[in-house]
């Protein structure tokens, strides 16, 4: 079974607002019983303040799908329109104290009722541009339809390039089969033949025990600072599209031997995968420079660097 | 009160006796049976035994027959690609769209190298067309691999049957029997059935172990190769004390087959009878027909699965659900899609699946917890109003954001 927090647990055996709100001047209704999650959700806004003051919720969907119905209802409940459109997802998921990767779209979910909301009581056409395949990369929370897209928008041969553009498969690898199977299905389609880049495996040095990867990418690049730094950029714009894709950036902000601190911004900052998303940095740098590097965010440089 | 555990054909509890029987082996009589020494003297004896005890549940005709594996999945795979190896110029394979992932996502992997899958649909009842698998068998076929019982609904596939028709075409016959074994007597002697998977872990013995049955005569191409284990059939130094134990629960599920089939069925019968007058919008999946005695499979309408597992799990009942949601993927139970359940229900299906250890008080109790649980629910839905469930409830709330 799901490893749910105790809030994501106390939201489903006791929801919130749970039933339609009477008198209504909003409805969002998203999802359909064949995907086997739907929503409608209902709320009285004040038409002089555009406050929301009544939320209510009637879901069809598993515990995670009601724990996160319930928790938006909390969280929009008092705020004004223009508020609660600022609250995303990741918000959702936060409220609960996190969701499981497979059930992160039931916080989509509820973002997108609270849009479609928005947009019925505005009067306005609201555009789901969201479809939803199979997870592939448990790690991230990619699924199959983002990994098909990417692919084709961007022309991508490789695994590598697979996760460069989405992070897919960027964490355990576990699911490098998968991507393979998505790319030789969509490089087909193209008339194309999947080539696969080596046998991959690519050796990492621990954490713990730094080790020069000789049986890597080849000898390390050690040496100038200069030509150290033009590598670390080129990596660093090679990942740039993903961070984007998910509205985050990154920076390099300073090297100090075998310590990288890189600026994260936007929605990568204080994002939960940040961690991770260092983690897949730190991987790509340290088969580029053929040594072990640390990646760590601008906000633990010792104060004597950062000046 | 203790929890109420229905979910058996998920797994099963270890008998007391079978732990019984295999602690000796971790401790005292711990050697590899291929030793020469005294601290492994009796095991090979212990092995003999046991690989007597699981031909007679299956009503072997020979103890050769039986290959010890890891487990149910391991015997799938290597009774399925056994017939592929040993017939390379057969590149067809016939099975059913209701199989185990252990077999259906082989053999979708087997069509990624080319060969064909033909996979035998199912009625309403998830009945097959026997007709249209006679229609299939052809000198292309390398085997036919098809379930006795399936894992969801408990419906019972006439593999014997299948198996004469087979053998009569010229055709290897597998069947995955991991539901089946203990449950419904075997005489494999007098069948035509090729290969058999059996699980541990489904009849009391613990997880990690399981058998190949293969005929004698069948030919055959090892999955693992290396040592002598197994007759040079299955390489690996023998997992002992899980086959051991195997061997004792194989022995006590041929001592409680006729409980099985007459107290675990009254209990099971009694149980559905319970649910289905007490709950409006709920009806049985599968063959009530014709199925193992365990299992009850159960459609609630208009709710989610998983919703109500958590709930059955709060008040201390264990059950399971082939809804999306608890496997990660979006899709409902295939079994419950290839049987053309709408959405309304396959989202919403339970299975209590019984053993020799539960009691009519446990069902009692069940039957007194599910109306509530399922009410809560419904009154979340967006399809379910006042009443009852909303007219037309797919047309009556449908967003266009789907």
């Amino acid at each position: 079974m799901w490893n749910y927090s105790e809030k994501v647990k106390e939201h489903f055996f006791d929801p919130k607002n749970s039933g339609a709100v009477a008198a209504a001047n909003a409805i969002g209704e998203v999802g359909s019983i064949s995907c086997g999650d739907a929503l409608r959700l209902t709320l009285k806004v004040n038409p002089e303040t555009e406050v929301i003051e009544d939320a209510g919720f009637q879901t069809f969907g598993c515990g995670s799908a009601i724990a996160s119905s319930s928790a938006l209802t909390e969280i929009i409940k008092g705020k004004t329109l223009d508020e609660a459109l600022t609250v995303t997802n990741q918000d959702i998921a936060d409220f609960l104290d996190g969701l499981p990767p497979e059930k992160m779209h039931c916080s989509v979910m509820g973002r997108e009722a609270l849009q479609a909301a928005v947009a019925n009581y505005r009067g306005e056409e609201w555009k789901d541009d969201h479809e939803e395949g199979a997870l592939i990369c448990k790690c991230f929370a990619i699924d199959e339809v983002m990994i098909e897209e990417t692919i084709i928008s961007n022309n991508l041969r490789t695994v590598e390039e697979v996760t460069n553009y989405t992070k897919a498969g960027g964490g355990c690898s576990s699911c490098h089969e998968g991507i393979e199977g998505v790319l030789t299905r969509v490089l087909a389609e193209k008339g194309e033949a999947f080539v696969p880049a080596g046998i991959g495996g690519a050796v990492a040095a621990p954490a713990s025990a730094p080790v020069k990867t000789a049986a890597s990418a080849g000898t390390s690049v050690g040496g100038s600072l200069l030509k150290r730094i033009r590598i670390i950029e080129s990596v660093l714009d090679k990942l740039r599209p993903a961070l984007q894709a998910d509205g985050g950036d990154v920076e390099l902000a300073e090297v100090d031997g075998k310590t990288i601190y890189v600026h994260l911004t936007g929605a990568c900052s204080g994002c939960q995968m940040a961690a991770m998303t260092l983690g897949g940095i730190q991987q790509q740098l340290i088969e580029a420079l053929g040594e072990f590097v640390k990646v760590l965010p601008d906000t633990e440089m010792p104060v004597a660097v950062e000046a | 009160m203790s929890d109420i555990y229905l979910d058996n054909n998920a797994t099963t509890q270890v008998d007391p006796a079978v732990v019984e029987e295999m602690l000796p082996f971790f401790t005292e009589q711990f050697g590899n049976p291929s030793s020469l020494h005294c601290f492994g003297n009796q095991v090979g004896h212990a092995l003999k035994r046991a690989r007597k005890q699981v031909q007679r549940l299956l009503g072997a005709e020979f103890e050769s027959e039986i290959i010890f594996t890891s487990c149910g999945s391991e015997s799938d795979s290597t009774a399925i690609l056994s017939a592929l190896r040993a017939q390379p110029e057969r590149r067809e394979i016939i099975t059913t769209v209701v199989e185990h992932p252990a077999v259906l996502n082989l053999c979708e992997h087997l069509e990624t190298e080319g060969y064909t899958v033909h996979k035998l649909e199912v009625d309403n009842r998830g009945r097959l067309d026997i007709g249209a698998y006679q229609s299939l068998l052809s000198d292309r076929v390398a085997v036919v691999s098809v379930m006795w019982a399936n894992n969801e609904t408990g419906t019972l596939f006439p593999v014997e049957k299948m198996a004469e028709m087979a053998h009569e075409a010229g055709v290897m016959f597998h069947t995955d029997a991991v539901q089946a074994v203990g449950k419904i007597p075997m005489d494999l002697e007098n069948s035509a059935i090729h290969m058999l998977s059996v699980s541990g872990h489904k009849l009391h013995a613990p997880k990690g172990v399981g058998v190949l049955y293969l005929k004698r005569g069948t030919r055959f191409r090892p999955l693992l190769r290396g040592g002598h284990q197994e007759r040079g059939r299955r390489a690996g130094t023998e997992n002992v004390a899980s086959i051991v134990g195997l061997g004792k629960a194989a022995e006590l599920a041929l001592g409680a087959m006729a409980f099985e089939n007459s107290e675990v069925k009254a209990m099971r019968d009694h149980l559905e009878q319970g649910i289905l007058e007490a709950v409006p919008n709920c009806f049985v999946a599968g063959d009530p027909d014709n199925r193992l005695p365990n299992t009850a499979s159960i459609a609630f309408e208009y709710i989610e699965g998983e919703a109500i597992l958590l709930l059955l799990n709060k008040v201390g009942i264990a059950a399971s659900s082939g809804s999306a949601c608890t496997s990660g993927s979006l899709e409902p139970s295939h079994v419950m899609r290839a049987m053309g359940i709408p959405y309304t229900a396959a989202h919403g299906t339970v299975r209590f699946s019984l053993s020799r250890y539960n009691t009519m008080d446990e069902m009692e109790r069940v039957i007194a917890e599910v109306p509530s649980i399922v009410a809560k629910l419904r009154k979340l839905s967006p399809y379910w109003g006042e009443a009852g469930p909303l007219e037309d409830p797919e047309q009556a709330f449908s967003p266009v954001y789907a």
